[in-house]
């Protein structure tokens, strides 16, 4: 088994593309299995991760969850930012002009207000707990708009590790209840139609599970609320970390 | 070649991330303020572009959406390096913030489809 933990370490990108890529197998296996598809993939596979991360910090003790593992330290590269930041830049492609336009303007409006009421519920619910320093309450107002959002605001203004990991935890949760949320409401909320659908992926912005809630309503509706959802997480990262926080600043007083 | 894909989609994080970085300087920061975005912004106008229709169409748009594929498995790498160990304790935060922002949100889905006004959405452009 020696030589074998020896590739595998030496290697440690590769190792990670292979563990990840065995974590999102059993994933997907799962979410057909036990859940009838109903909770996305790529839910439970972060919920895996974050997990995976949680023992980690308990085995190891260190600050980078399960990367802290010497055989697994590829998926801090992998998890990093260098990565993740291309792959989400790469989310944008295919998303073209006219089809922005073709959003119109009530996909438009439901971006902006999808970004910015849950950022402020997010940022008073933090308030709630006691949080008071102004980057941590944006990290977890951030994180309620998505779990993409969370981390690179929470990066781009400092924030420490653990805010870091509340506001991913709080943008899964947002991710999962809307997965299997959304087909619970759809008829109550009007969501029949392409217009709803775009307002809905607006609103939500959460990309997984926005596909996922609107496969299990109507699969039709999917590329419509994907198609406003994509632009989501780019204005929350545009927003969230300058004039959200700026804003969050202003109010808290501190830092 | 699916390179030129690839170099494109680094063309427009560079200069994102440049633009983001000195916003930053420019408003006082010591972040870089929506260079994500603005690479995002990048591509989507790359996308729409004649002229760049050899770097986004064909094998070299296989490069980008490569990596547009590999967001969901690096997002879960991300979500397995994080410090979530030492955040656990205040798991009911995470909890109640994302349920809240939820709540609200699918509550405002038809008030906003109301908002948006009739089928005007060719005049609503402009």
């Amino acid at each position: 088994m020696e030589p074998v933990y020896t590739v595998l370490k030496d290697n440690a990108l590769i190792t990670a593309f292979l563990a990840i890529g065995l974590t999102m197998w059993l994933s997907y296996f799962l979410s057909r299995k036990l859940t009838a598809g109903r909770i996305h993939g790529s839910a439970i596979a972060i919920a895996l991760g974050l997990a995976a991360a949680w023992w980690g910090g308990k085995v190891t003790g260190g600050s980078k969850g399960i990367a802290d593992l010497e055989i697994l330290s590829g998926i801090g590269l992998m998890g990093g930012g260098m990565l993740r930041d291309f792959a989400i830049v790469a989310t944008a492609f295919g998303v073209n002009a006219t089809e922005m336009r073709k959003a119109g303007m009530a996909g438009a409006i439901a971006l902006v207000c999808g970004v910015l009421v849950s950022f402020v519920m997010g940022a008073v619910v933090a308030v709630a707990f006691g949080v008071r320093d102004a980057v941590s309450i944006t990290t977890i107002g951030a994180g309620a708009v998505t779990y993409i959002v969370g981390p690179i605001t929470g990066a781009a203004i400092g924030a420490s590790s653990e805010m870091i990991a509340l506001s991913v935890a709080a943008g899964l949760v947002k991710s999962i209840l809307v997965m299997v949320g959304t087909p619970l409401v759809a008829r109550r909320i009007g969501l029949d139609n392409p217009r709803s659908a775009m307002v809905y992926g607006g609103l939500m912005g959460t990309t997984s599970g926005v596909a996922a809630g609107l496969a299990a309503t109507d699969p039709k509706l999917v590329p419509y609320g994907a198609m406003t959802a994509t632009f989501y997480t780019g204005l929350g990262c545009l927003l969230a970390p300058s004039v959200l926080f700026f804003a969050v600043r202003a109010l808290a007083g501190t830092n | 070649m699916l390179i030129y894909g690839v170099a494109l989609l680094s063309v427009c994080m560079v200069v994102g991330l440049t633009v983001g970085e000195y916003l930053g300087r420019w408003l006082g920061v010591d972040a870089n303020v929506g260079g994500v975005g603005i690479a995002m912004l990048l591509l989507v106008a790359s996308c729409s572009s004649s002229r760049m229709s050899s770097l986004v169409n064909g094998p070299a748009g296989e490069g980008i959406r490569f990596w547009s594929a590999m967001y969901i498995p690096i997002v879960v790498a991300m979500a397995a390096r994080q410090n979530i160990f030492a955040a656990i304790q205040s798991g009911a935060l995470a909890i109640a913030a994302g349920t809240a922002a939820v709540v609200v949100c699918f509550a405002l889905v038809p008030v906003i489809c109301r908002l948006g006004g009739a089928p005007r959405d060719a005049s609503g452009k402009r």
